[in-house]
């Protein structure tokens, strides 16, 4: 069995976010980008899947500019098999995203796809969802554990209730919540060795994607700003202001 | 004139609270029905038929939506939706769950998490974990699918009585996925998600046994309790109690961040909590530049004085 990894590369998540003057981005010079750190949690649940002899080989998706070549040379040294560079606008939208996953799937013969549940720049939370759809495949998203049984798979899910497992059939699409695992640390060797692993390279129209996004996304701007609050010197004073706030 | 169908949630035969808020977002974009999708849902469905503003109430009934599977509902919401002009469901883990895999029956994009309505066609959504907004446009010649932001939006009124219509849908449910269980957790303790107050601690409460002080004030206060991912990381609480960035992005009224310094991750986590309380030993903590009341002492004698105080 081959499991399909896609991974993103995102501005890495310690980093305080700056909107541009012109409303029309983000800063993202001199900033720190890494590995989305849901996807990096999925990485980490193939692995231990092929680990346990479960899988044979994991293979890796990035769908972007080049610059994403350093994001999976950082999961390659995780332990992915190889990956693909698919050569993409770095906004290409969800259903593309999902579109292109698709082809990948079906040219890798892919029988499990495990992705983040989102990623922490747009933090859509569709790609799995849409791919699934696209498949006509199962779903399981925000898994938190993964058990595979021959052609299923039963997964734990965590919703606002609490968590639901549900049984899912082979091919078939899980998203990774927090939960699922901690993600190795990378060693050095990891690192030499994952110099020599091979990356193909894709672009959408080999794929058969058309890369044209549906929505226009402008007017970026930051949040506004809390008022600025004021320091109690005790409990008292504490409890008196909550009290003035009709919170307590 | 935009037609919206918004996809009512049930969990063991009521209403999920968050739907009333889509209702309001939904009033703001044109005519309103709600689907119900329950195994015997006469009473969810009298319950959305009482939102204020509501037009019709569309119950489909069918066994197998007695748990709400993505795989099982997208398609009848599919085939409920050549009326309508916009699709949206709430930003619960069943609306994330499930409106993505309809968006993609019908080819069309989605916008996630809407928090303002600017346009039939055009809204704001958070990206950054709320830390920029943005302006989403949408081709007015296709279909929208929309999950929204519940806490952007108050619950619309009680008071409306709207029609109630069983259909029958011509949708094949596909058998590859099936429930097996669900577990609800915390015991007594409101979920993070939903909790009203919350009670955070962070790497100064300093250990896993100190975390008891945390779990004693939330329960005085009916509280949910929260973690930072410095605690978390540390092992001092669970995963499933971190908030932040990576972890849960919560909105509640009142908000204790205990022994917090305020890292980035966890403020993108807590960016619409009503009151946030802070309490640190540190002056100059960050956590103390978003605060709305700041305490600055011991964690471990703050916090036995306070329970006493709330008596």
């Amino acid at each position: 069995m081959k499991i399909l990894v896609p991974v993103k590369r995102v501005v890495d998540y310690n980093v305080r976010i700056q909107v541009k003057s012109d409303n029309s981005g983000v800063n993202l010079d001199g900033v720190k980008m890494s590995v989305n750190p849901f996807d990096e949690i999925a990485v980490e649940e193939a692995l231990r899947i092929k680990e346990r002899g479960e899988a044979e080989e994991v293979i890796a998706v990035t769908i972007g500019d080049s610059a994403a070549q350093e994001q999976l040379r950082t999961v390659l040294a995780m332990g992915c098999d190889r990956a693909i560079l698919v050569e993409a606008p770095s906004d290409l939208e969800p259903l593309a995203v999902a579109k292109t996953l698709k082809a990948l799937v079906e040219k890798e013969d892919a029988q499990l796809v495990i992705a983040g549940k989102q990623a922490i720049d747009d933090d859509s939370g569709q790609v799995a969802q849409m791919l699934a759809a696209l498949l006509s495949c199962a779903q399981a998203t925000f898994a938190s554990k993964i058990e595979l049984a021959g052609d299923s798979a039963k997964v734990t899910r965590e919703v606002d209730a609490g968590l639901e497992t549900i049984e899912v059939d082979l091919p078939a699409v899980v998203s990774a919540d927090l939960r699922l695992n901690e993600p190795r640390y990378v060693k050095l060797p990891d690192i030499m060795k994952a110099k020599r692993k091979p990356i193909d390279t894709l672009s959408l129209a080999e794929l058969g994607v058309d890369g044209t996004n549906q929505l226009t996304v402008s007017n970026w701007s930051a949040p506004s700003a809390r008022e600025p609050g004021i320091k109690v010197e005790d409990v008292a004073g504490l409890v008196g202001k909550l009290k003035e706030k009709g919170l307590l | 004139m935009a037609k919206v169908l918004v996809i009512g949630e049930q969990a063991d035969g009521k209403l999920n609270d968050a739907i009333a808020k889509v209702v309001n977002c939904a009033q703001a974009i044109g005519e309103v029905d709600v689907a119900i999708f329950a195994k015997g849902g006469d009473g969810v469905a009298a319950e959305a038929a009482k939102i204020s503003g509501v037009n019709k109430v569309l119950l489909v009934e069918n066994d197998v939506n007695e748990h709400a599977l993505a795989a099982s509902l997208a398609p009848q919401i599919v085939a409920l939706a050549a009326e309508y002009t916009h699709i949206l469901g709430s930003s619960s883990t069943v609306g994330r769950d499930v409106m993505p895999r309809v968006a993609a029956l019908l080819d069309v994009a989605q916008v996630t998490d809407i928090m303002s309505v600017e346009g039939e066609y055009s809204f704001k959504r958070p990206v950054y974990a709320g830390n920029a907004i943005v302006n989403v446009d949408v081709p007015n010649d296709k279909k929208l699918v929309g999950t929204v932001r519940v806490a952007s939006f108050k619950a619309a009124d009680q008071g409306g009585s709207a029609a109630v219509e069983s259909v029958n849908v011509d949708a094949e449910i596909p058998t590859h996925t099936r429930f097996v269980s669900t577990e609800t957790s915390g015991g007594d303790r409101p979920d993070l998600q939903s909790a009203k107050v919350v009670v955070s601690g962070g790497r100064g409460v300093g250990s896993e046994e100190n975390f008891a002080v945390i779990y004693s004030l939330a329960d005085k206060l009916g509280a949910g309790v929260g973690a930072s991912r410095a605690a978390v990381d540390s092992g001092f609480a669970p995963s499933d109690l971190q908030v932040g960035q990576t972890g849960k992005i919560i909105a509640p009224e009142l908000y204790f961040a205990v022994g917090i310094s305020g890292a980035i991750q966890h403020l993108a986590g807590i960016k619409d909590a009503g009151t946030i309380v802070a309490i640190n030993k540190d002056a100059d903590a960050p956590i103390f530049e978003v605060a709305d009341i700041g305490l600055v002492g011991d964690l471990f004698s703050v916090l036995p004085e306070l329970e006493a105080a709330l008596g």
